[in-house]
């Protein structure tokens, strides 16, 4: 049922540019909730230790393609998966996957900030606690060196115990990030993580992002151009569910291929 | 000026009808006060029915409530909340589990008499009959007891439990369990950490509520296990073997007394019930204080629980 | 084409955050089918038992029919004083000749039934609007406790009020023939279903969004005007679903009638008539009827006629309030 419709990155240009081995790869992915198929033969190589931006318009399928790398997508809903989504040549939907292995290895951050109605310790703590770090001085050094990553240690040192639900809007996220690097993932997923955020507390996670793509594979999905523009290093096109283009960021922006990409980038539609 | 008129007297007569909703509950509560308060003493309290159930107090009603009540709590609470948690956080939203859900939740609203007749029907003739033949020997559970009124009303209370936690756990944002799921944790690991902390106060609420509502029924009772006067309490004394001991329990496999049967009865079948209308008052303050106390815990636990909702 | 669903979790290799994070996740993934496999089985368990009670009323019910016909249930013959045949509709289970008219007690539920939602809906709903739409925050936090208060308060506590106090009062003030009969029944048995009312009229105003108001008063409305023509319409379904709960309740109530309708069933039409529902008959006859006989049957039949009528109201209630949220986009 591989959709004939798919358009494929040209060949060309993909060797040209991807340096870096891919970190994921779909191969021919379709994906169906329950009466709405949301991606339809996307096939995407995200490079290791790069930023790779996602961008298309509501609905186009963005967050149902990062979120069926991790496999967050399923929950809470049944759903059909064709096609090959490899992490390291491994398939994540292979039978007999551990899910609590691969989501260790694959950390996200939601639209909206979502930390746990706990003690900021306790957010970041979560992880290393549930993979069965028990030991006080384990968990104070995670915690503390996933602050520090995440920028935040400065302004929450004093203030461990406190509820996360009292921080600001971008420190919340912040606090997210952190969570997430305390369990030392391999690739970080976003979800429009600065949707919600005023343009300094982007700006704060935007220069984090920078710092991260040293050490991380980080897919980001983003609404804002100039956002996808500044911070990655590949960019993806997505329409109703199809990839329409992927390449350079540069080169995305500046000499798109397809048509499509062009309108969407130049505000005509979406 | 017409129109500021209508709004003027129609907010009106809308708080009025308020108040009077509040009235009325003042009325009935304050008429139950002043007709039991004089009554109750400690005699009252401790003693057991005497002369024809004319004098002496109500020990027994009050024991046997407590005890029906606990027996209730033991069969349906643990069951009710764990299949709310099966069913909220592990069946998901399948065609079964909305199906399920659909008829757990009509069967909250089941009028409580229907509940009795299927503990007459079921536990007592069905079940207590069928042990009663194979174990041979005479009828023992094959008639009205302490542990067939608790089983009827503890699925009188099964869905309405199931209801009120399935509830506090789907008030526990979906963000959370994703996060918790993109960090790793299993399904355990994130109901237990996660969605259980929040969701406590919101289950103990509706829990405490549930049992209320059983402890206040009486029509699912009235045939499967209470006794219109039985001065003995249901305890039997069981030897502890090579000491020459014997402990005092609750036997399941008797009849008791009860409060809220005890003031139907009182009220409506007793051979005087002008002359008992003081102890049925005070039977009835008895257990209205007792629910009341239930009530009270739930209502403000709910109101911490929603302003920390509300906090966030 | 390789189409896959989500997987269960498998044996994959794991790599250690922690030191001994293997060991415990192997610990782990045992201990997750254990309390997985253990909670289905709670579910079921309390799927059952709730599935048994359909089964079984049912199947004691139908029953009834193998030595009753059918027509009984509506109005049966008996032979007057002169051996001339009369057709009468009573309810009359003991006796030479016993007759099972459902008339009198369908007639008996819903004279108690009507009024009682109708008192209740007139006050249960201008509550419920009060609380949502007037009331200030302290108020609020007056009324909505007693509220809920009267909602916990026994059935046979209130059908001891309306025995006790209310009878006397209505009797006094209306001078009715009989001190108890179907009025003083609806009076009690709305003290039950105005807080269910209130509760969910409340719950059901407060989902209107906050935008619709303003744009009504950005309009010109009035409060009052805002109230009538934007914020009960759009929580008009979840009013309706109040009515319908309320109405259920009222059908199925017991302890109340018993107590406070004088249980006499007859063919009526005047709502300060004694009167007995179905609810009250079987709970004044199934103490004293012989198992497995024609009358327990019939008693069975009269409880799965009443699952029946407030399973349909809760069910009507039920598809109310889910086009409530579809309408209003919740
Ligand atoms: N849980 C779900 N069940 C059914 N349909 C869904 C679900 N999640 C998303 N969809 C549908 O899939 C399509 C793609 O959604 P999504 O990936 O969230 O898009 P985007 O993030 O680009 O806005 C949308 O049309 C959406 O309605
Ligand atoms: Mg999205």
């Amino acid at each position: 049922m591989k959709s004939s419709a798919m358009v494929t990155p040209r060949p060309a240009r993909e060797a040209v540019s991807n340096a870096s081995p891919a970190k994921v790869a779909f191969g021919g992915v379709s994906f169906s909730y329950p009466g709405r198929q949301a991606l339809s033969g996307v096939t995407l190589d995200v490079p290791e230790r790069r930023v790779t931006a996602i961008i298309g318009p509501s609905g186009c399928g963005k967050s149902t393609l990062i979120k069926s790398i991790n496999r967050i997508a399923e929950i809470g809903t049944e759903v059909k998966v064709e096609g090959r989504v490899t992490i390291d040549g491994q398939d994540v939907y292979a039978p007999g996957v551990d899910l609590v292995d691969l989501r260790r290895r694959v950390g996200m951050l939601f639209q909206k900030a979502n930390p746990f109605p706990k003690s900021i310790f306790e957010n970041v703590a979560f992880g290393p606690r549930i993979h069965g770090a028990s030991r006080a001085g384990d968990l104070d050094q995670a915690v503390e060196r996933s602050l520090r990553q995440a920028a935040l240690w400065d302004e929450v040192k004093d203030r461990l115990g406190t509820s996360a639900m009292e921080l600001s809007g971008g420190q919340q996220q912040r606090l997210c990030l952190a969570r997430v690097l305390a369990v030392d993932p391999e690739v970080i997923l976003m979800d429009e993580p600065c949707s919600a955020l005023d343009p300094i507390s982007t700006a704060r996670i935007e220069e984090l992002i920078e710092e991260l793509r040293e050490r991380y594979t980080v897919v980001i999905v983003t609404h804002n151009m100039q956002q996808a523009a500044r911070v990655s290093d590949r960019t993806a096109f997505l329409l109703n569910g199809q990839l329409v283009e992927v390449d350079d960021t540069e080169t995305i922006f500046t000499t798109p291929a397809d048509r499509r990409t062009e309108d969407y980038i130049t505000g005509r539609f979406g | 000026m017409k129109r500021r008129f209508v709004e003027t007297i129609a907010l009106a007569l809308l708080r009025g009808t308020a108040f009077a909703v509040l009235l009325a509950t003042i009325l009935l509560i304050g008429s139950i006060v002043r007709g039991g308060a004089g009554v109750i003493t400690w005699e009252f309290l401790s003693a057991t029915p005497t002369e024809g159930m004319t004098h002496g107090g109500i020990f027994p009603a009050i024991f046997g409530t407590i005890c029906i009540t606990l027996l209730m709590i033991v069969m349906a609470l643990p069951l009710g909340v764990c299949a709310a948690i099966y069913m909220v956080e592990y069946a998901g939203s399948s065609g079964l589990a909305r199906v399920i859900r659909a008829s757990v939740n009509n069967l909250a609203g089941v009028p409580s008499i229907v509940f009795g007749l299927f503990g007459v029907g079921f536990f007592i003739l069905f079940i207590g009959r069928s042990i009663d033949r194979v174990r041979g020997g005479g009828l023992l559970f094959g008639q009205p007891a302490m542990l067939w009124a608790a089983a009827t009303l503890a699925v009188l209370v099964l869905p309405v439990i199931i209801v009120n936690t399935a509830e506090a756990l789907t008030a526990v944002p979906r963000s959370h369990r994703e996060a918790s799921f993109a960090l790793g944790a299993t399904r355990w690991q994130t109901v237990r950490r996660v969605v259980l902390p929040q969701a406590r106060a919101g289950i103990l609420t509706g829990s405490i509520l549930s049992v209320s509502r059983g402890a206040g029924e009486t029509a699912p009772i009235l045939f499967t296990g209470c006794a219109y006067f039985l001065p003995r309490l249901p305890i039997v004394h069981l030897g502890v073997p090579f000491t020459g001991l014997s402990v005092p329990m609750v036997n399941p496999l008797d009849q008791f007394m009860e409060l809220s049967y005890h003031i139907f009865i009182m009220a409506t079948q007793s051979t005087d019930a002008a002359a008992t209308r003081p102890i049925q008052y005070g039977t009835t303050l008895i257990l209205v204080a007792l629910t009341f106390i239930l009530n009270l815990a739930a209502i403000s636990l709910r109101v911490r629980y929603r302003r920390g909702l509300e906090s966030r | 084409m390789d189409s896959r669903i989500e997987s269960k979790i498998g044996k994959a290799g794991t790599v250690p955050v922690v030191p001994g994070a293997v060991r415990r996740l192997r610990r782990g993934r045992w201990r997750e089918v254990f309390i997985e496999t253990f909670l289905r089985l709670n579910g079921f368990i309390a799927i059952a038992a709730i599935l048994l009670i359909f089964i079984f009323l049912f199947k004691e019910g139908i029953q009834a029919f193998r030595t009753i016909p059918a027509g009984h249930f509506l109005q049966s013959q008996e032979l007057d004083f002169d051996n001339v045949p009369q057709t009468v509709r009573l309810w009359q289970p003991v006796g030479q000749n016993p007759k099972y008219s459902l008339i009198p007690l369908l007639l008996g539920s819903f004279l108690v039934a009507l009024p009682g939602t109708l008192i209740a809906t007139i006050f249960g709903v201008a509550c419920g609007i009060y609380l949502a739409e007037i009331a200030g925050k302290r108020t609020r936090e007056v009324i909505k406790p007693a509220i809920e208060l009267l909602a916990g308060v026994p059935s046979v506590v209130i059908g001891f009020f309306c025995l006790a106090t209310l009878a006397t009062f209505v009797q006094d003030a209306l001078g009715t023939t009989f001190r108890l009969n179907a009025m003083v029944g609806a009076l009690g048995v709305s003290l039950v279903i105005v807080p269910v009312i209130a509760t969910m009229t409340d719950d059901a105003l407060r989902a209107v969004p906050g935008y619709l108001r303003e744009g009504a008063h950005a309009l010109g409305a009035n409060r009052w005007e805002t109230i009538t023509r934007v914020v009960v319409p759009a929580g008009a379904s979840g009013l309706v679903a109040a009515i319908l709960l309320g109405m259920g309740r009222a059908l199925g109530e017991t302890m109340i009638v018993l107590m406070a309708t004088g249980n006499a069933a007859q063919v009526t039409l005047n709502p300060f008539d004694s009167v007995r529902t179905m609810t009250a008959t079987i709970a004044a006859e199934l103490g004293a009827v012989p198992q497995g006989g024609e009358q327990y049957r019939a008693l069975f039949l009269v409880g799965s006629l009443l699952f029946v009528m407030t399973f349909l109201i809760n069910l009507v209630a039920e598809l109310a309030v889910a086009r409530m949220r579809r309408r209003l986009a919740l």
